[in-house]
């Protein structure tokens, strides 16, 4: 009997044991394929957007006579005459026009501005000579960033020889400086690449999304919590049923033709603004949390359910008090997702108008604004060169949220998950 | 907690008859609970065939019968706990205190906080033990005070046996106990609303012989002012706990009396068969 025991394996199980090896190694070598996309993906748009970090700054002597401003009315005075009087001053041989013109092209048209902001903030300054980092030009800035290439013949690049020319001086007494690009994170669109931020986007962005949360969250939550535990199962339940799954294989572009008609025009609500933008984007969220939480819904053992209408609690105790906070965690899990999706909506938000050149960053829902995947479409539009650079770190930004949003999932999940 | 009382239909709190153990199935007790020709149907199928069946008020009446016979079945027809399952259709008429509980104008809320369930696998809610036993009290308003409701709490855990074990941590999980501990908090959870009748669905099936025997103890001390319904697969609880006993067999209730006489003479041969353990 005893010599019956073995455990060696049979030819067969060995090849039951190379199967599941062979198994795993398809896993994994999926696993490492969908990673390197990810990494190849966020590599080359982090490689692309990180030079936003840094903005160039030409460092120039201006020279502020006080003839040149009136007291009284200091935002009167010609700012950035004194900048180009400050360029000719710094390069006193360039003489013709065209050339003049390139030499004030240096630095960004903003460059006036700049310059009153620091007159303005302290008016002592007047009648002495100061120093002042203005900002570079995009082509300049891209120069500088090596990203534009000097071999290339002359008229094939936008950064001609004198300019290189003017440059190489500057650098060569240290008047060309990389500073932190604050303008990027704090201001809103600009027809200037080195002007452009990303803020009014970013704010125009939240407040869609709060809109959408706040609309489709009590809404999808509620319409699945009646369809799961209160409607009768019959044809009609049947019928939503499917209708929501159709719902949710919409085209979201359809939902902005929706908004566009209805809210716009029928109801007049405001163009561009993050409530219309919110709405429509709730609409196309709804079905997405309704389906997940009729699933998380599902999810709780009918025992629980038994247990609280066994002693007399009312379907809607039973529901609020033991089956909703036991489903919560998935409901939110399911709105992240769909609020996730709705942050990368572009089309819709095209259609009811989110695309205007939104300058002023949005104090209200009601003000016209961008969205972050719209800026990122405008500027991957534009043609100057710089604009690149910053759609890609306006891709990063979105990431970020992104993933500052599912920290947030994670963390309510991690909050209200009980076990059962 | 008055109001809920109030609007049920008059169940008798004494009955006037007979509180002797084992009642002489010659006297007859007006019932308090009278299945009247109960058919169930899940789906196309029929679960269980005209059962007619009298519980007396105040006794333990045990439903005994192979698996699948129906038990459980029978015993969710009591509390209406079948509307629940949308295939199931239940036919005829189940009176508890002179009042069909299926009347169309019957609140089942009223009637469940009526007629309490322990269920064949425990149930705790995913919360504290306290607020276990807590919910129901609080939500018919049985206590005026935090006080009063501890104290509701700390009786019912006591009735069931479980006090002493779990009484330094109310505040754990109630599924953090053993099977056996979490079966005596849902018998707990269904005390401390005091409803008038007690469905009990195997509920030792997961404990040891010293908890079975407690919780057969507790049964007993019920009975005074409870009725009760047990299912059970052990002869010698049924024996041991109930006055009168009820077989089911293939979704028929084949024999019913005085627990004594099913055990020691009973009519019907399939009867026979499976108290010897011949069948089952
Ligand atoms: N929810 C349901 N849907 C469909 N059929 C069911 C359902 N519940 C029970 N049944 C069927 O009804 C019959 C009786 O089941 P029931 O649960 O009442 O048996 P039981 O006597 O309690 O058995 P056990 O002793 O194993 O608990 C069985 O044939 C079962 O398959
Ligand atoms: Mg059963």
């Amino acid at each position: 009997m005893t010599d019956d025991f073995t455990i060696i394996p049979t030819p067969h199980t060995r090849r039951r044991h190379k199967s599941e090896l062979r198994f795993q190694w398809y896993g994994k070598a999926a696993i490492i394929a969908a990673l390197g996309f990810l990494v190849l993906m966020i590599g080359s748009i982090g490689y692309k957007g990180v030079g936003v970090i840094y903005q160039t700054k030409i460092e120039l002597d201006i020279q502020l006579n006080a003839d040149a401003f009136d007291p009284a009315q200091l935002r009167k005075a010609d700012f950035s005459g004194l900048v180009k009087t400050a360029l000719r001053a710094r390069f006193p041989d360039v003489k013709n026009r065209r050339q003049k013109r390139r030499l004030y092209g240096l630095v960004s048209s903003d460059a006036g501005f700049e310059l009153r902001k620091m007159v303005e903030g302290n008016p002592n300054l007047i009648g002495s000579t100061i120093k002042i980092q203005l900002t570079a030009s995009d082509d300049i800035d891209t120069f500088i960033k090596g990203k534009i290439d000097k071999n290339l013949p002359e008229s094939d690049r936008r950064v001609k020889d004198v300019e290189i020319n003017w440059i190489e001086k500057l650098q060569a007494d240290n008047s060309v400086v990389q500073v932190f690009n604050t303008a990027f994170f704090t201001s809103g669109d600009s027809r200037e690449p080195e002007l452009a931020g990303i803020l009014s986007a970013l704010v125009g962005s939240f407040f869609t999304l709060l809109v959408c949360f706040l609309l489709s969250f009590p809404i999808g939550v509620l319409a699945a919590i009646y369809l799961e535990e209160f409607a009768p199962k019959n044809r009609w339940s049947d019928l939503i049923e499917i209708n929501i799954n159709n719902l949710a294989a919409v085209p979201s572009i359809v939902f902005g033709l929706l908004g566009l008609t209805i809210f716009l025009n029928t109801f007049g609500l405001p163009r561009s603004s993050p409530l219309v933008g919110g709405m429509v984007l709730a609409l196309m969220t709804i079905p997405t949390i309704i389906i997940a939480s009729r699933a998380s819904l599902r999810a709780v053992p009918p025992s629980i359910r038994e247990a609280a209408l066994s002693i007399g609690a009312t379907r809607v105790q039973t529901t609020f008090h033991h089956v909703a906070p036991l489903a919560l965690p998935g409901m939110l899990t399911g709105s992240i997702v769909g609020m996730a999706q709705a942050l990368g909506e572009t089309a819709p938000l095209i259609m009811i108008g989110m695309v205007a050149f939104i300058v002023d960053v949005p104090a209200s829902i009601l003000e016209p604004a961008t969205a972050l995947p719209v800026q990122i479409f405008l500027w991957a539009d534009s043609p100057e060169r710089a604009f690149v650079e910053r759609t890609s770190a306006a891709i990063i930004v979105l990431l970020g949220f992104l993933v500052v949003m599912n920290l947030g999932a994670i963390l309510l999940r991690k909050k209200f998950e009980q076990r059962f | 907690m008055s109001k809920i009382v109030e609007s049920l239909p008059n169940i008798p709190e004494v009955l006037p008859l007979d509180p002797a153990p084992q009642a002489d199935p010659a006297v007859r007790v007006k019932p308090l609970i009278t299945a009247r020709n109960v058919n169930v149907f899940y789906g196309q199928k029929q679960a269980l065939q005209n059962i007619s069946l009298e519980v007396p008020a105040n006794q333990v009446t045990a439903l005994i019968g192979p698996s699948g016979c129906g038990k459980t079945t029978f015993l969710r027809c009591i509390n209406r706990m079948n509307d629940l399952i949308d295939i199931c259709r239940v036919e005829g008429s189940i009176e508890i205190g002179g009042q069909d509980i299926y009347h169309k104008d019957v609140d089942v809320v009223t009637l469940r906080a009526q007629v309490g369930m322990v269920f064949q696998k425990p149930n705790p809610f995913p919360k504290s033990i306290f607020e276990n036993v807590a919910y129901g009290p609080r939500i018919h308003g049985l206590a005026a005070s935090k006080a009063e409701l501890q104290d509701i709490v700390e009786a019912s855990l006591e009735k069931a046996g479980l006090l002493a074990e779990v009484h330094d941590r109310m505040n754990a999980p109630g599924t953090s106990l053993s099977g056996g501990q979490q079966q005596r908090l849902c018998i707990a959870r269904t005390i401390a609303v005091e409803p008038k009748i007690i469905l009990m669905d195997e509920p030792c099936s997961a404990l040891d012989p010293i908890a079975t025997a407690r919780i057969e103890e507790l049964i007993d001390e019920l009975r005074e002012n409870y009725t009760i319904i047990i299912v059970t697969h052990s002869m010698q609880q049924a024996a041991r706990v109930s006055q009168r006993t009820a077989f089911f067999h293939m979704g028929e209730l084949v024999e019913e009396g005085a627990t004594e006489q099913i055990f020691t003479a009973p009519r019907d041969e399939r009867t026979q068969s499976y108290i010897t353990g011949r069948i089952g």
